[in-house]
């Protein structure tokens, strides 16, 4: 990544005299501006973007998660912003130390539409937003327990063998797919089958850690 | 009781000392006490399979009677990790998948991917291929919007609507099939470039298209714009502010309805948009009807750009499609087949495939859902360190509870089909 000031956005300027230190580096990349901001003031940072009146990024185009393939190589929460009545875009990045544990602060406060994309790179990623309202897996369903699909260190086929997840397959009860939502809803926890019961009380909840 | 909370600890089971789960307390609104009426909320489940949900969707509902308190979608049903696959793949070997994702529209998608990657790479490439891609993204927008109109009148009761917009749509895809080889997995742009040049005749037929095809629009358009049946339905229901739809990431017709002019073609051109005249349609309601003025609206747009579009082809005939860059274009067949360094370009493409900078760019185009977006890392290899997909219909879709909020159970059914959802794209 070249550090070119040619299209460098004037956020970045504005960051660093607003919040110094927090802000770790910077760069340009195919005319993206990316910002990286230290973990404890990313929230901080985040909201005065989207508050402040001479920068108003107040659309979350996206949320996600970059690991890379050097394992060395922290993990990045990537945010790109934009602003609609400015037409500006930023992208900002919080990296995270892959040997402690994953943790960023939720923007769902912020922006609403960041809900799902913050279930979805906890689903995938395993990187857990604090103060999200309702974190929990989104595309892969409740008791999966093969891992973080989009981790470097999962395989293409899933860490349990093909024999092991047919085995899953086909011994699970469809029916006993409800949510603890749901279940606590319905009050329909006495009514499950016993081996739904069991798997919940033991405490079975797709999370290998 | 207080508002609802579903802070569940996601290092715990989430079930109490004795096994069963911890209580979550129902929404209760304000007004709607349970002393009132002493009745008891009911869930009902809509889908997974279930031909309201479009797709595989699945619609926790409860409700009060016949009023919604709240609505829980569940995807994931389709998830296929295309983007897990394509970390494994090179760059034009992800065009497949993309047909995969919104498969409503996957010219559209292949044209997204390859301007990402030319992004990424800083590649320029020529005018006749961006006039293809322009009009591959219209012909897109034009059937998605056609299934959209005709799955939602079905969703409402109207069957004739239905079965015109897919006559319609049969005939685009005849064209598409002309060009591509195929109706559905199209796979038509490659890094630089095309897969193919439109064959011989082929823009008579679209601009026997574009002559036609609008008097089905006007029929639309006097079947539901005033039909006061379609009024009651759509009028003033799922209502979204200018404010909430940005504060939810809408985009699309989503995002217009609700007032915000806001069309990637105008406010981020790529492919030269900005070259081309055509209105942007902008509601001012942000409920379903307006929804459905903006894709009426936007068809008759995309006509507009086809014809545009098919005049400055007819200006480019012969001109070359491709950028000449070997590394990046595979050679005409017949030279690989008899000049040795056609041959081994041909070689290195098809074993290493085309690699990128080092670097990451992120792209968004206006699709018929919504902005999708690709975004790519690149470590200098030619297989995407990350590959990210922002899907449109994902986040317009996870407004859908907001939506939902204090409607019937019918309008729930409207409320979803209004949003476009495609479910190839939303588990991908």
């Amino acid at each position: 990544m070249t550090a070119s000031t040619a299209s460098l956005s004037p956020s970045v300027a504005a960051l660093r005299e607003k919040f110094g230190a927090a802000i770790t580096r910077h760069a340009v990349s195919c005319g993206d501006t990316i910002v990286h901001v230290s973990n404890e003031r990313a929230h901080e940072a985040l909201a005065w973007l989207r508050d402040e009146p001479t920068q108003r990024f107040d659309y979350l185009t996206d949320l996600t998660a970059v690991e890379y393939r050097d394992v060395e190589r922290a993990l990045e929460v990537v945010y790109q912003l934009r602003s609609i009545e400015r037409k500006a875009d930023l992208r900002v990045k919080i990296e995270l130390d892959k040997t402690a544990p994953l943790v960023v602060d939720s923007v769902v406060d912020l922006w609403k539409g960041a809900d799902w994309l913050e279930r979805e790179v906890y689903d995938m990623f395993g990187v857990r937003f604090r103060g999200h309202p309702d974190l929990r897996r989104i595309l892969m369903w409740d008791t999966y327990a093969e891992g973080h699909p989009l981790r470097k260190d999962f395989p293409l086929r899933g860490h349990f063998s093909r024999a092991e997840q047919t085995r899953q397959a086909l011994s699970a009860n469809p029916e006993a797919q409800y949510s603890l939502e749901e279940l606590s809803i319905a009050e329909a926890y006495e009514e499950l089958p016993a081996d739904m019961r069991e798997r919940l009380r033991r405490g079975e909840r797709g999370d290998v850690g | 009781m207080s508002t609802r909370t579903l802070e569940l600890d996601l290092s715990t089971p989430g079930v109490d000392s004795e096994g069963r789960p911890i209580r979550v307390p129902l929404g209760v609104r304000a007004g709607a006490s349970e002393d009132e009426l002493g009745g008891e909320h009911m869930l009902v489940n809509i889908g997974p399979q279930h031909p309201a949900t479009h797709g595989v969707l699945r619609l926790v509902v409860e409700l009060d009677g016949e009023v919604v308190l709240r609505v829980i979608p569940h995807i994931g049903y389709l998830h296929s990790g295309f983007e897990k696959l394509g970390e494994y793949r090179h760059y034009n070997q992800i065009v497949p998948l993309t047909d995969r994702t919104d498969y409503l529209s996957p010219m559209a998608n292949n044209v997204c991917l390859a301007l990402a990657v030319e992004k990424l790479m800083g590649l320029e490439i020529t005018e006749r291929c961006q006039v293809l891609r322009v009009i591959a993204c219209e012909m897109s927008r034009v059937i998605s919007h056609l299934v959209w109109l005709g799955t939602t009148g079905i969703d409402l009761g109207a069957f004739t609507p239905f079965l015109w917009s897919f006559q319609e749509r049969e005939r685009i895809y005849d064209l598409q099939e002309a060009w591509t080889g195929a109706r559905l997995t199209t796979s038509l742009t490659r890094v630089g470039g095309m897969m193919a040049d439109v064959p011989e005749g082929w823009t008579d037929g679209l601009r026997d298209y574009c002559r036609t095809f609008p008097k089905t629009l006007t029929e639309v358009d006097t079947m539901f714009t005033r039909n006061a049946i379609w009024i009651g339905r759509t009028q003033g229901v799922g209502v979204m502010s200018a404010e909430d739809a940005i504060n939810y990431s809408l985009s699309g017709p989503m995002l217009r309805a609700s007032g915000v002019a806001y069309d990637v073609r105008k406010d981020c051109p790529y492919l030269g948009y900005e070259t081309y005249d055509f209105d942007v349609p902008v509601g001012e309601h942000g409920d379903i009807y307006d929804r459905y003025r903006v894709r009426l609206e936007e068809m008759w747009q995309s006509v507009r750009i086809l014809e545009q579009a098919l005049d400055r082809l007819e200006k480019l005939k012969g001109a070359p499609v491709n950028v000449s860059d070997p590394r990046v274009i595979l050679p005409p067949k017949h030279r690989a087949m008899s000049d040795m360094e056609a041959m081994i370009y041909h070689f290195k493409q098809v074993m290493e495939g085309v690699s990128t900078p080092v670097g990451e760019a992120y792209l968004g185009v206006e699709n018929p859902k919504g902005e999708l977006g690709y975004y790519f890392v690149s470590d200098g290899t030619a297989k995407p360190v990350r590959w990210r997909i922002r899907p449109p219909s994902f986040l317009n879709l996870a407004a859908l509870p907001k939506l939902c909020e204090g409607v019937l159970l019918s309008d729930v059914i409207a409320i979803n089909a209004s949003i476009d959802i495609v479910m190839g794209e939303i588990d991908r």
